[in-house]
């Protein structure tokens, strides 16, 4: 899919600008922007020292999300996606500039901030249930009480029949639905998700993005959403911020044009490919050129004797 | 030189081909083993037993593990029981006119032939006897009478142990050593695994004192602790708390790092983390650690319990062996191994009941 860019069928109308917006769509935006800010990034840089050697991994890095924002994170590979949230979370230290969470500065890992990391990290040793109970009882809630939570939770996401399964008898989709409730049964005030859905099938993968999709809409949660791929980053997001790599800039905050709800059928809209076009080219640019992918296979010689050439 | 050719030759084979004619046999071979039409699941039985990282059917595994057992003794049975495949020695039946021998005795085949062809040679009558093993080889039937013998038989004084008193007494040793080590040894070996200031201010010490062999500490621990269990208990300690301490550091340091971090987002605090994720993550290969560790504590039973005053099954083995009861001494030696390993399986089916997780996971593998 990444490479529609390169073989852009010819004959077909030109594509509207991904700035041009449907008056739903701005007006959304501009009820969307008077919301609170919840997020709040200001100048933040990260320094990775190794021995002697120090690297720039994230360089005057800016932005804000407003509640019930939805963010998504895209960049090419090497551009710093997970180390700016795992300082999110908190997991990781910045070297300089501020996380703001409602005003109050991000040092350690808490419980306002969610994440749901790309491997699942369910605690194989508790059942489903107790996995989702798990941040409630660490943080004092009584077990009946937590225990009641988390059942409503995973009706939510349909899996009440595997309350008392563990985690090593469900699928990967069902797995990570579990983990989202898991962080959101904490009730925090943004979910970090880590590209969450990265190793899942293609299939698993589109049917997951519905379902954060639905469960976004029915609770009120600012979600920021690292991924590498651009159609589940303009299916899912409300804005895109756009990396580049060494270091890790701001390149672009795209305002995704395409309206709300979302559907599977809007892959194909005008609005959808003028983002991914535009997504493609920030993405291409920030690319440093690579000596191991560049281009052409004239070096290999061909290993077969089969006659009929397929090409 | 000739090693270093043929590496060359084959080195440069994957090189040459580039045209065509070179690379057919290549793919033909491929195609041979994978995708030929009939017989394929001849092919694979044909391979079935040395396929690489494979796991086997359930019947090869109930064979071969009965085989493991089933060969050793057959070989046994063979030395023993079939005549001239050992057999260096003559059991004499009749001394003859050979005044120093008696019957029972046993001597060597070249020996005994010399005194026949000199009895011979006197015109008196020979000795005789049969091809037997050296009395401290017996046979399989005499061991397995030993099991129960060794059992009935009373002690030679009133005062001495009978064999289930020493096994008891052996069992009760490892127990206490095993438990002491445990008690100190499972805390040190998971905070050195969880914490790496920890870790570096005690590992390095034990990595020293773990290559100490355990019976050096014997005359100190009678000097200190008198001559009856206590220096026993302390050499299976020794022998076992070092060892205990890294490997369960090691275990601990393999725990997923993200299963810690997905706690510390769900809001845990960092002593917590202990108690909530650290200990029961590793707990399944905590468990593992401990039944091959206790395994290693039973190899130093025997020479703990010949410190000070010989105790257990220890003592056991050496007065049987005195009297030259071997068979008794192979029982005995047997049946420390039937406890090991029993008492590892019934931990392992244990540890199938504590870590149901666990067995979710083997079910789908």
């Amino acid at each position: 899919m990444s490479d529609t860019a390169m073989n852009k069928p010819v004959g077909l109308p030109a594509l509207p600008s991904y700035l041009d917006q449907s008056d739903a769509v701005r007006a959304r935006f501009e009820r969307l922007k008077q919301r609170e800010v919840i997020l709040k990034v200001d100048g933040l840089n990260k320094v990775f020292s190794s021995g002697q050697r120090e690297t720039l991994a994230l360089s005057d890095i800016s932005f804000e999300t407003h509640r019930r924002e939805f963010l998504c994170v895209v960049g090419p590979s090497g551009c710093g996606k997970s180390t700016l949230v795992r300082i999110l979370a908190g997991l990781e230290e910045h070297t300089s500039g501020d996380v703001l969470l409602l005003g109050e500065p991000v040092s350690e890992p808490g419980r306002d901030r969610g994440m749901v990391f790309q491997g699942y990290t369910l605690f194989p040793w508790l059942t489903v249930k107790k996995n989702v109970m798990f941040g409630l009882e660490v943080n004092g809630s009584g077990a009946y009480e937590a225990e009641k939570q988390a059942l409503q939770w995973l009706q939510l996401i349909g899996l009440e029949k595997f309350a008392d399964a563990y985690p090593n008898q469900l699928s990967g989709g069902m797995k990570q639905r579990v983990a989202i409730v898991r962080a959101l049964a904490n009730q925090p005030r943004i979910l970090l998700m880590d590209e969450p859905f990265g190793a899942l099938d293609a299939q698993t993968r589109s049917r997951m993005q519905a379902h954060l999709l639905e469960i976004w809409r029915k609770i009120d949660i600012t979600i920021v959403f690292i991924t590498h791929d651009l159609d589940e980053a303009i299916f899912l997001a409300d804005r895109i911020l756009v990396l580049s790599a060494h270091p890790g800039q701001v390149q672009e905050l795209i305002e995704v044009p395409v309206p709300h709800p979302r559907s599977s059928a809007q892959f194909i809209s005008p609005e959808f490919l003028a983002t991914k076009a535009r997504l493609e080219e920030l993405i291409h640019k920030g690319e440093a050129p690579d000596e191991e992918d560049s281009g052409t296979y004239s070096m290999v010689a061909r290993m077969t004797d089969i006659a009929d050439d397929i090409d | 030189m000739a090693l270093t050719d043929s590496d060359n030759a084959m080195r440069s084979e994957p090189v040459g081909v580039v045209g065509p004619g070179d690379a057919a046999p290549l793919l033909e071979k491929r195609d041979g083993a994978t995708l030929r039409p009939t017989g394929a699941g001849k092919a694979r039985n044909r391979k079935g037993w040395f396929q690489v990282l494979r796991p086997l059917t359930p019947r090869a595994r109930l064979l071969l593990g009965m085989l493991s057992f089933v060969l050793p003794i057959a070989a046994w049975c063979v030395v023993s029981y079939v005549p001239y495949v050992w057999h260096p020695q003559i059991a004499i039946t009749d001394p003859g006119a050979t005044d120093y021998l008696q019957v029972g005795m046993r001597m060597n085949k070249a020996a005994f032939d010399d005194v026949v062809a000199e009895a011979k040679a006197d015109h008196k009558a020979p000795p005789q006897g049969y091809a037997s093993n050296p009395i401290y080889l017996p046979a399989p039937h005499e061991v397995a009478a030993a099991f129960y013998t060794s059992f009935v038989t009373p002690p030679a004084t009133k005062d001495q142990p009978w064999l289930h008193q020493s096994l008891w007494h052996s069992i009760q040793v490892i127990f206490w050593g095993f438990v002491i080590s445990s008690i100190f040894g499972v805390p040190i070996g998971i905070l050195c695994g969880t914490y790496a200031a920890f870790a570096r201010l005690t590992e390095p010490f034990v990595e020293f004192f773990r290559y100490l062999p355990a019976p050096a500490f014997g005359a100190l621990a009678v000097a200190i602790l008198g001559i009856y269990d206590g220096p026993k208990i302390t050499i299976i300690v020794i022998g076992t708390f070092f060892q205990q301490v890294l490997i369960i550091a090691n275990t601990t340091r393999k725990l997923d790092v993200g299963l810690v971090e997905a706690a510390l987002t769900l809001g845990t605090k960092r002593f917590q983390l202990l108690w909530r994720v650290v200990i029961p993550g590793i707990l399944p290969d905590l468990y593992r650690d401990q039944r091959i560790l206790l395994g290693w504590a039973w190899t130093y039973l025997i020479v703990a319990e010949l410190i000070g005053t010989t105790t257990g099954i220890t003592w056991f083995i050496t007065q049987q062996a005195r009297y030259q009861h071997f068979a008794n001494v192979y029982a005995a030696i047997m049946m420390i191994g039937i406890i090991g390993l029993g008492t590892d399986m019934l931990l392992a089916l244990l540890g199938r009941r504590l870590f149901p997780w666990e067995r979710s996971l083997d079910k789908s593998a």
